[in-house]
């Protein structure tokens, strides 16, 4: 009855919040993977504001760095679709190369690097000319994809060959490969790119790589009470600008990771929905967003108290999940 | 004839694509895939075939997964295929093939296989059992030079077992085959009931004396009759009758085992866990579903591909060690990392369990447990092999 009562007074806010205007809420994207589409949460109700049809099976998703555009790879498609914010329209369906699961847009908000995870190489786009810049032969079923601020480096995972590839985005060719555990996911490089985080899902582990040398520094290993081991599958990693935590999905253990960054142990598990994949920090990096992948839903979690606060429907298989600020909300 | 020509013809055009992709290897590694096709005895239906080159394109496919990853440490992996015709003397070619230290991929039965481990020829060998299910491999005639990724008929059945025992379906119904292979299944079944505490209550053997095609509706309801059962479990590994058992029991109940819900190391059903990347490549090359055969091959391939990786030797005996040890993890497509087992140097992995469509459940299923790993609940444990040869 409790429930029903606050589901009601949610469902009455979120009325009143899209009659209102939204200037005080962002939105968050978030690629539903088995029922092609893209749900938009507003993060003042927590509620599901619109849903949007989008291409097939789309997984990774993000935005652009003037906030205009939302990428969404739309692996059934083989194509990246460029999605205008302000119209909700696809206006361009990107050359992406086959099966385009992950990617990530280089600082100068031109080159979008794509994992092909069907076809071993890694596509660059230019998403002005909307053509292929380079094609790059990687590792077994590219997924994870990362670009280091300073625009230098670009990394790709590579699943069942177990490498970090480097590739260096002027030459768009590998200059390094450093090996980690089985099935690496994801990866993310640390505010001032000294460090690269890589996650490895069936390894269970998550390997800190240092830039200067390439090679593994640390390796973070997890332990949850009432959890068998082979269950904690670490795939979304995100890091927060203050140095302070990693935040590490652990898949079907169902839990995130909460790891301090000065002593690289996880300090906390929050459990989540089921089957948690990637997660998203809000501006303010006061929220964070984890995307659960069976249950079908979105948790909600207050970054300052580490605690989940709220949990959110979305649609079937929610993959990809990618921030709109309030101050980039169209009218 | 024929078809040895087209397959040495594609030998040659692998290898002329991995001379394109890989310059100047610092490692090469030769792995030697070693079959003796079987010849099948006659079955009923004409939709029952095997591929004749199950297993040998599950290592190719393994084979060119390794060069991925081998081309950015300069590995080269190249596959010697030897593929003996069934009245052929397959010992003859292992002993010309296996001298000095190799790397063997084996798709030959269980007789023959514990020949070619014991050749003099083979004892620095590291031998990869993809073809043989019998337990006895992995109990009294275990091997130090054998491995196995095929899984073992004890871990099919206790897969089965867990999950009769989950849905509460107590009381079963065997149907025995009348061939080798059927009773090997059999007897499984019948050891995994007593572990699993699943009754059979009723037993009986399959009479091969008339065409079942045109009268299994009235013939199977008789041959089923009971006043009980929970599941009808089939065991006729050929696939000679058990798909005419379905829907034709006595008491309307499901039929697991061979036919109905089947354990099995690999099928086209199993596309969670990032899976249909695996089918993708190999359907690729072979154009037909890769299966338990080919999935054991791929394995085996890919397990010296990660060892070779990670130690930077093809040295059978460190690659043993290092395989056996707990470093050592193999990512499978089915959820959850795979190691080998110490004491009879099984691959333990999941089990999924399926049907033509879809995939019923994933052994081991939830809620039995074990102290060190969940895998060892199904297949022979430690307690329960009687493999000495392992160290």
């Amino acid at each position: 009855m409790n429930t029903m009562n606050k589901l009601k007074s949610t469902a009455v806010l979120a009325c009143l919040f899209t009659f209102s205007h939204n200037a005080s809420a962002n939105w968050i994207y978030v690629s539903n993977e088995k029922d092609d589409t893209v749900s938009v949460i507003d993060s003042e109700t927590n509620e599901v504001i619109k849903t949007i049809s989008v291409g097939e099976r789309p997984r990774g998703v993000t935005l652009s760095h003037d906030f205009k555009y939302l990428f969404i790879c739309a692996s059934d498609s083989d194509t990246v679709q460029m999605m205008d914010i302000a119209t909700d329209k696809i206006i361009h369906n990107l050359p992406s190369g086959e099966d385009p699961e992950q990617f990530a847009l280089h600082p100068d908000n031109k080159h979008l690097y794509i994992a092909n995870e069907d076809d071993a190489v890694a596509t660059v786009v230019d998403i002005e000319t909307r053509k292929v810049v380079a094609q790059i032969d990687v590792g077994v079923e590219p997924e994870g994809m990362a670009v280091s601020h300073h625009g230098k480096w670009a990394i790709v995972t590579s699943e069942t060959t177990n490498m970090a590839h480097w590739i260096d985005t002027e030459k768009q060719e590998i200059f390094d490969n450093t090996l980690v555990d089985q099935r690496p996911r994801d990866a993310a490089f640390n505010a001032d790119d000294t460090e690269l985080w890589v996650s490895s899902e069936i390894g269970g582990t998550v390997s800190v790589i240092e830039t200067e040398t390439r090679t593994i520094t640390n390796v973070i290993n997890f332990e949850i009470k009432g959890v068998s081991a082979h269950r904690i599958q670490p795939v979304g990693i995100e890091l927060t600008s203050d140095g302070k935590y990693a935040f590490i999905a652990l898949g079907p253990s169902n839990h995130l990771a909460v790891v301090d960054r000065k002593t690289y142990k996880p300090i906390k598990y929050l459990l989540v929905g089921k089957r948690v994949w990637h997660t998203a920090l809000s501006p303010d990096e006061d929220k964070l967003y984890t995307t659960n992948g069976v249950s079908g839903d979105v948790t909600v979690i207050d970054v300052a108290t580490l605690k989940a606060t709220k949990s959110v429907k979305v649609g079937r298989y929610p993959w990809g999940a990618a921030i709109l600020p309030k101050e980039h909300i169209p009218n | 004839m024929i078809t040895t020509t087209i397959k040495l013809a594609s030998i040659g055009i692998l290898a002329l694509l991995a001379s394109n992709t890989i310059a100047a290897a610092d490692l090469k590694i030769s792995i030697v895939y070693l079959e003796h096709e079987t010849q099948r005895q006659p079955v009923l239906s004409s939709l029952v075939s095997w591929p004749d080159d199950e297993g040998e394109i599950g290592a190719v496919v393994g084979i060119s997964d390794n060069n991925t990853t081998g081309k950015f440490l300069k590995h080269e992996y190249t596959l010697e295929r030897i593929i003996v015709a069934a009245d052929d003397d397959i010992i003859a070619a292992a002993e010309n093939a296996l001298a000095g230290s190799r790397l063997v991929i084996a798709n030959v039965s269980a007789d023959n296989l514990l020949k070619i481990a014991n050749l003099p020829q083979a004892q620095n060998d590291l031998i990869f059992n993809a073809g043989s299910a019998d337990n006895i491999l992995r109990d009294t005639d275990c091997h130090a030079n054998i491995l196995h990724t095929l899984p073992s008929r004890a871990m099919l059945t206790d897969s089965l077992m867990q999950f009769l025992n989950k849905r509460r379906w107590n009381s079963v119904f065997l149907l025995e085959g009348n061939r080798k292979v059927d009773q090997a299944f059999a007897d499984s079944v019948r050891r995994s009931a007593t572990k699993y505490r699943i009754s059979i209550d009723h037993e009986k053997r399959w009479i091969d004396d008339s065409d079942f095609r045109r009268s299994a509706a009235s013939e199977i309801p008789v041959f089923t009759q009971a006043r009980k059962y929970d599941v009808v479990i089939v065991a006729d590994e050929d696939d000679d009758f058990g798909q005419y058992v379905l829907y034709n029991t006595w008491l309307p109940r499901p039929v697991a085992g061979t036919a109905g819900i089947e354990p099995t190391a690999w099928d086209r059903v199993v596309e969670q866990w990032g899976a249909i990347q695996l089918h993708n490549r190999f359907t690729e090359t072979a154009a037909r579903p890769m299966n338990s055969i080919d999935y054991a091959a791929w394995a085996a391939a890919r397990t010296i591909g990660e060892a070779v990786t990670r130690t930077k030797s093809i040295e059978p005996s460190e690659l043993k060690t290092y395989i056996l040890g707990n470093d050592f993890s193999l990512a499978g497509f089915k959820g959850t990392k795979m190691t080998y087992r110490k004491w009879n140097g099984q691959l333990r992995q999941p089990i999924p369990l399926v049907h033509p469509q879809s995939l019923v459940a994933l052994a081991p299923i939830e809620g039995f447990l074990h102290q060190s790993s969940e895998l060892d609940t199904i297949g022979l444990d430690q307690p329960e092999s009687k493999c000495q040869a392992m160290e």
